[in-house]
């Protein structure tokens, strides 16, 4: 017992050591990250609404450097097996996948592999809690997610992204839905990972938000962390969430008028 | 084969018990099942049972060439292997959603928490590490698949113990036990997974959920935490909603969960730890008699008890007094013998009896009719046979009396032609 405890505060030594040297210091002394945001601070939001003419409801969003496409089908008739049909609400489908050159090293599979397909999951669990299936029975909603380029936080953008789409195709949702991924690092919650500070050994957890009814569609944690901290990072989570949803709501509002302007004239 | 689906009876009956606190197998809302932690004959391998969920994990290790962006560490590798054997629901070769879902917690649970350490494993930087790779194999499924498989997973990690092998110059020499005693893994930690699932709309929370509570909960919570009260991770699913203080109270619960699971587990390894040294029965040897590996087993149910006493003393006093019994046959008409209440008999088997009686009796008679009307049809029959005859005999009779009266025209013919005769 004593043995294992001296081997973690060693590897823990040994690791901030490696962080030294490797140049990676997540929080300097002035409270700023590597790329110069405040701790709390967000990454910069470019949102585009209806960017495809076939698809029912399609969003671009870049989030930093991390840019995803959504798009969403539907409801329609459900396709492929009868047996998937359910007969008091709609099914939701989604694919998420990365462009081969989304990432540093060239993607060999773009979707299909066990990450992927968890992730797939993932996003069809937060908008069965977010979408009001129940207004459509016997139907499918298909809601197609492409990463272009990966920078941190893969899950968060694509969750914006998707809701962003859901709402340009008028499928009616609870609520928005908004995801954030946090870390923790010396102690202080950190907003909106990129992907140098998830890469580097940082505890990170993602969320997915209905933020009026402060309710947790998802929660995904991974790495070390102590019970003590946990409320403050879901907190801090939450938090960023909410400035998440102040950011849609902003796109959604100033799409609606950019698309009524013309049809007033 | 798709799974039968639960009847609406017995999802309300499932939810009504879940809302008065009750359970079906008699546990407490925070109760874990009885859990038993074995070892196979080899190292790494181990049996878990959590109810009757039966988990096998095993653990085995080959020399390969690391990955080019970590050329000196080791490298894990997880499987969850859901055989139709566990459940019928299970289909072979089919990476289901299912499936992906416990592969990924698990790798989350054991790899991402650094639980291993993974540098120890290199033997030469660049060219040969150590690859661990670890099976968890569903033997039986009875739900909560994920904490019996990240205990079975961390338990054979613990027990693994890899061959010794040693460098010279550029000959690397993998040693077999015999030479060199075999090297258990370093594990800096024990992750271990604690499910909770939620009911109506996350009203209700249940730890450790056995099939049936699986198939009606809404969602599901999974927190991996070690002894030392360290989050390794969390994942929801199921589409459900939660609330900060719902994902709060868990972790509560989780922590304690998780340092009875960890006591447990090095006491079994203890035990098994002992039974090697002392050259005693251990692994499958072991567990061949009580078990015979393959077959189901049958624990006594523990059936809550608490207020059984309370309750049946309430029933006897509440029921109504039986009626008196007359202990003696009553003749209530002459030829007829009685025992019992002396009231009607409610019985419709009986009266269905007597009927069959009656109709017995009725067929007798009809019978009894059936062979009078018989000889009745026998002497109609004769009397027939007789008219028949008359009949018959009728004809011959009118033959007769036309042969007659031929004769006697013949006679008259011939009383005629002697007329005739005479007249001539």
């Amino acid at each position: 017992m004593g043995n294992v405890v001296q081997r973690q505060t060693r590897g823990a030594l040994r690791f901030q050591l490696f962080r030294k040297m490797a140049g990676l210091e997540l929080l300097s002394d002035q409270g700023y990250r590597l790329d110069g945001r405040k701790a709390t601070e967000l990454r910069k939001f470019q949102a585009r609404m209806g960017v495809f003419a076939q698809a029912d409801g399609s969003a671009y969003l870049e989030q930093g450097n991390t840019k995803a496409l959504a798009v969403v089908y539907g409801p329609h008739e459900v396709r492929g097996s009868r047996s998937r049909i359910r007969h008091d609400q709609a099914v939701i489908n989604c694919q998420y996948s990365m462009a081969t050159f989304s990432t540093a090293e060239r993607k060999r599979r773009p979707h299909g592999d066990r990450k992927s397909t968890e992730m797939s999951l993932h996003l069809k669990q937060t908008f069965e809690a977010a979408v009001m299936t129940q207004l459509y029975p016997r139907s499918q909603i298909d809601i197609y997610v492409k990463i272009l380029q990966s920078d941190g936080g893969n899950y968060s953008v694509c969750v914006n992204a998707a809701t962003l789409a859901v709402i340009d195709a008028g499928i009616p949702m609870r609520d928005y839905v908004c995801a954030c991924t946090v870390g923790f690092v010396d102690e202080t919650p950190l907003a909106d990972l990129c992907y140098a500070e998830e890469g580097g050994g940082v505890s990170s957890l993602a969320l997915a938000l209905l933020p009026r009814g402060g309710q947790i569609a998802l929660l995904q944690m991974d790495a070390r962390l102590h019970q003590d901290h946990l409320e403050a990072l879901i907190e801090a989570a939450m938090t960023a969430c909410k400035g998440v949803s102040k950011v849609l709501d902003q796109v959604v509002r100033q799409h609606l008028q950019e698309a009524s302007v013309p049809s007033a004239e | 084969m798709k799974d039968t689906p639960l009847s609406n009876c017995e999802r309300d009956f499932l939810l009504k018990a879940i809302e008065e606190k009750k359970r079906l197998d008699g546990r407490q809302t925070y109760d874990y099942r009885k859990m038993k932690i074995t070892f196979g004959t080899d190292y790494g391998c181990c049996f878990v049972d959590l109810g009757k969920t039966r988990v096998m994990a095993q653990v085995s290790g080959e020399l390969v060439a690391p990955k080019e962006n970590r050329p000196n560490e080791g490298i894990m590798f997880f499987n969850i292997e859901l055989s139709p054997m566990a459940s019928p629901a299970f289909e072979q070769g089919r990476q289901s959603e299912l499936s992906v879902k416990l592969n990924r917690q698990l790798e989350r649970c054991l790899r991402n928490s650094k639980c291993i350490d993974t540098e120890s494993l290199c033997v030469v930087s660049g060219e040969k590490v150590w690859q661990i790779r670890v099976d968890v194999h569903m033997l039986n499924h009875d739900g909560n698949l994920m904490d019996a498989a990240s205990i079975a997973a961390i338990t054979a990690l613990c027990h693994f113990k890899r061959p010794d092998v040693g460098i010279q110059g550029d000959e690397v020499t993998v040693y077999s036990p015999e030479e060199r005693d075999p090297i258990p893994l370093s594990i800096y930690h024990m992750p271990i997974s604690v499910s909770f699932s939620f009911f109506q709309q996350g009203t209700y929370l249940l730890v450790d959920p056995c099939e049936r509570e699986e198939r009606v909960m809404d969602g599901l919570l999974m927190i991996a935490m070690n002894k030392h009260r360290e989050i390794c991770s969390i994942q929801s699913s199921g589409g459900i909603m939660l609330l900060k203080e719902q994902v709060m109270r868990c972790s509560k619960i989780a922590s304690v969960k998780v340092s009875e699971i960890t006591e447990l587990i090095s006491k079994a390894l203890e035990n098994d730890k002992r039974a090697r040294k002392a050259g005693g029965r251990c692994g499958f040897a072991e567990s061949m008699p009580q078990e015979r590996i393959t077959a189901l087993k049958t624990d006594e149910t523990s059936v809550e008890m608490t207020d059984a006493s309370e309750r049946a003393n309430d029933i006897v006093e509440n029921a109504e007094v039986p009626p008196q019994t007359v202990p003696s046959p009553v003749v209530p008409a002459p030829g007829v013998g009685q025992v019992g209440q002396g009231l009607q008999n409610t019985w419709g088997l009986e009266e269905e009896e007597e009927d069959g009686d009656e109709e017995e009796e009725e067929q007798k008679m009809e019978e009894e009719q059936d062979e009078k009307e018989d000889s009745r049809e026998g002497d109609v029959v004769e009397i027939s046979d007789s008219e028949e005859e008359e009949v018959v005999i009728l004809h011959p009779e009118t033959q007769d009396k036309s042969s007659k009266n031929a004769a006697s025209s013949s006679n008259q013919k011939g009383g005629k032609t002697s007329k005739q005769r005479e007249k001539k």
